[in-house]
């Protein structure tokens, strides 16, 4: 029991960091260009299938990896120059439109070059089978526990960026007041260009890496994209902090409040009931913290904003 | 006369132009049976029906400025209401469908106490978690079919009106459609109608000369989830039967296609919108299977260029003008 609760654990603290990598970009455009961007979850379809597509070519995970993140941070630099651009200086109805209208048009685009077969990306033969934490009682998957490394790593890398480099006081600065840091002498334009860029990086990484345990295919945008966006709303808007509590925050409670909650029904009625509403009470739990903490937090648990 | 409509006056329909669209809208399924295209009067109950939905939508987003992600939720508690009560066979339409409308607009009232208290980007995200919470429940609870849904065996029942037949459902949708957008129509002239669209242009000064702000966006929300509910349940009707597909948002952001195709705030903007976007759906998908890549191409060129909805577009020297 404690072991299952402790692989349940560091499969919330996967899920949670992978969530963070979406969430983190997600909530620097929100908080820097001010723009709802639904199709951010396009952008981490894309980099899966792009990671895919650059693994059957060269047969080597890492580079394909690296390129599909580099090729996704330039599809999001296009983006932001063309199209992000104008959005930000429209009202928010009109960026749902669009960023709604960029998803269609990237799912039917994935459709048609990729085809509508999910595609396999597999996990690399160094990273086979688990390793054992505790002697002959918990193992855990090799290629899962690298998932955790690279996650704590980047979300150093982000916390590093943002509160010791110049870049990341300039990007502090654009989320707490865009038009002040503007007259202060940022120069905004190619921040945001490299925010973009950024984020849209980020989510080819979660895409890569998570397309081994998941199959890469079509809808898987949209349905990590709504968790993500739960993330930053409980964390608040334009934080980062706020970005990384919300999501090991709601990757712990979508993952180990599945298996609690199964595990609590399964005492009180039928196992195929609680194996069935285990799962969804644990997702709808998400979307009732998020309702809480709009209504008596509205502004998040950490705002940018001051 | 002002160069441009004020935002009170602007999008109501002159009683001729409602009169002539109710005509065509009579005539239309007799046209169709006549010229043998009986696959045409199915096609217009549903382009009814999501005029409907629209409209009711336009009413929160077009008229009180509320970018509600969740309408999708009211349209499948009607839905499911409805299918829910069919399920012991057949049941009478005058007690299903204003169970359904008022187990939408109970489920709005709800969603609108908490989602109300919020604005701007958090309205829309909060509006879209709780949509996302209904899907999850059709989803699972074994009592709504799980991810399969729940089919109907019959539509409901009305004495002396055979609503199996499609031209007799028509007739049904349209009479139920045809009373929605007389409530709107008389709402949108009222003086909540007013109250909501200044409350939309400028809520603190509303609030300051001494609105209920709150209950008047709440009454609003209230009664659009229970005419999306309506659609819901028509919807249901129609298809004989519902699937969590309803509930996805998917289906809120179609809604919102549809009322900006149309114009949002504009007393036409859902019906014209609703079917703009089916006969888009309709024709072009007859030749493409990538229907999805057009839609988006337009939704963005519309958003670049016509940002205010294809009705705009006629306004546009005029904006020009002041600029």
């Amino acid at each position: 029991m404690l072991y299952l609760l402790l692989e349940q654990g560091l499969n919330g603290l996967q899920y949670g960091l992978m969530l963070f990598l979406l969430a983190a970009g997600l909530t620097l455009v929100f908080g820097i260009m001010d723009v709802i961007n639904l199709a951010h979850g396009s952008l981490y379809m894309i980099g899966a299938f792009l990671a895919a597509a650059f693994y059957q070519h060269l047969e080597n995970y890492l580079a394909a990896l690296l390129l599909a993140i580099l090729a996704t941070a330039l599809i999001g630099a296009l983006l932001e120059q063309t199209l992000y651009r104008r959005l930000q200086k429209m009202s928010h109805l009109s960026q749902v439109l669009a960023t709604f209208a960029l998803i269609l048009i990237a799912n039917e685009s994935v459709k048609i070059i990729f085809g509508a077969q999910p595609l396999m990306l597999p996990v690399p033969e160094m990273l086979y089978g688990p390793i054992e934490l505790v002697e002959d009682e918990l193992y855990y998957p090799r290629f899962r526990m690298l998932i955790i490394v690279v996650g704590v790593l980047v979300a150093l890398g982000l916390y590093l960026l943002v509160n010791r480099t110049r870049i990341g006081m300039w990007m502090r600065a654009g989320a707490s007041n865009p038009g002040m840091a503007a007259v202060m002498g940022v120069r905004i334009q190619p921040l945001f260009t490299f925010v973009f860029a950024l984020g849209a990086g980020l989510c080819a990484l979660a895409g890569a890496l998570l397309g081994p345990l998941l199959a890469v295919n079509v809808g898987m945008g949209e349905s990590i994209l709504i968790p993500a966006f739960e993330v930053i709303v409980i964390g608040g808007i334009g934080s980062m902090r706020g970005a990384l509590v919300g999501s090991l925050l709601v990757g712990m409670i979508d993952t180990v409040g599945r298996v609690l909650l199964t595990l609590l029904l399964k005492a009180v009625s039928d196992p195929a009931t609680a194996n069935s509403v285990g799962p969804t009470l644990a997702s709808m739990a998400v979307s009732l913290l998020m309702v809480a903490v709009l209504y008596f937090r509205p502004q998040g648990l950490f705002p940018a904003r001051g | 006369m002002p160069s441009t409509p004020t935002p009170l006056t602007q999008g109501l329909p002159s009683a001729w132009s409602a009169i002539g669209v109710a005509v065509a809208l009579a005539i239309y399924p007799l046209l169709m049976s006549v010229a043998g295209q009986d696959f045409y009067i199915g096609l217009g109950s549903r382009v009814l029906i999501l005029a409907l939905a629209a409209s009711a939508l336009n009413l929160v987003l077009g008229y009180g400025g509320m970018i509600s992600l969740g309408h999708a939720a009211f349209l499948g508690i009607g839905g499911y209401t409805v299918a829910l009560l069919a399920q012991g066979g057949s049941a009478p339409a005058w007690l299903a469908m204003p169970l359904a409308v008022i187990a939408a607009a109970a489920g709005a009232a709800l969603i609108g106490a908490v989602s109300l208290r919020t604005r701007g980007v958090y309205f829309i995200m909060i509006t879209l978690a709780f949509a996302q919470i209904f899907y999850y429940l059709a989803v699972s609870l074994r009592g709504l079919g799980g991810d399969d849904g729940l089919p109907m065996l019959a539509r409901v029942e009305l004495p002396g009106l055979s609503l199996g037949d499609d031209i007799g459902f028509y007739y049904f949708v349209l009479a139920l459609a045809g009373l929605a957008f007389m409530l709107l129509y008389r709402l949108a002239a009222s003086r909540f109608g007013r109250a909501l669209v200044a409350i939309r242009e400028n809520e603190q000064r509303m609030a300051a000369i001494g609105y209920p702000v709150y209950r008047l966006k709440l009454a609003a929300f209230t009664l659009s989830g229970g005419l999306a509910g309506l659609a819901g349940a028509l919807l249901a009707n129609l298809s004989l039967g519902v699937t969590p597909h309803l509930l996805t948002w998917h289906q809120s952001g179609i809604l919102i296609v549809m009322v900006i195709l149309g114009g949002s705030g504009y007393f036409w903007g859902g019906l014209t919108g609703a079917a703009i976007y089916m006969l888009l759906e309709e024709s072009i998908s007859t030749h493409t299977e990538h229907w999805n890549l057009w839609l988006g191409a337009l939704l963005l060129f519309i958003v670049l260029v016509a940002p205010e909805g294809i009705m705009s577009l006629r306004r546009k020297p005029a904006k020009a003008e002041r600029a």
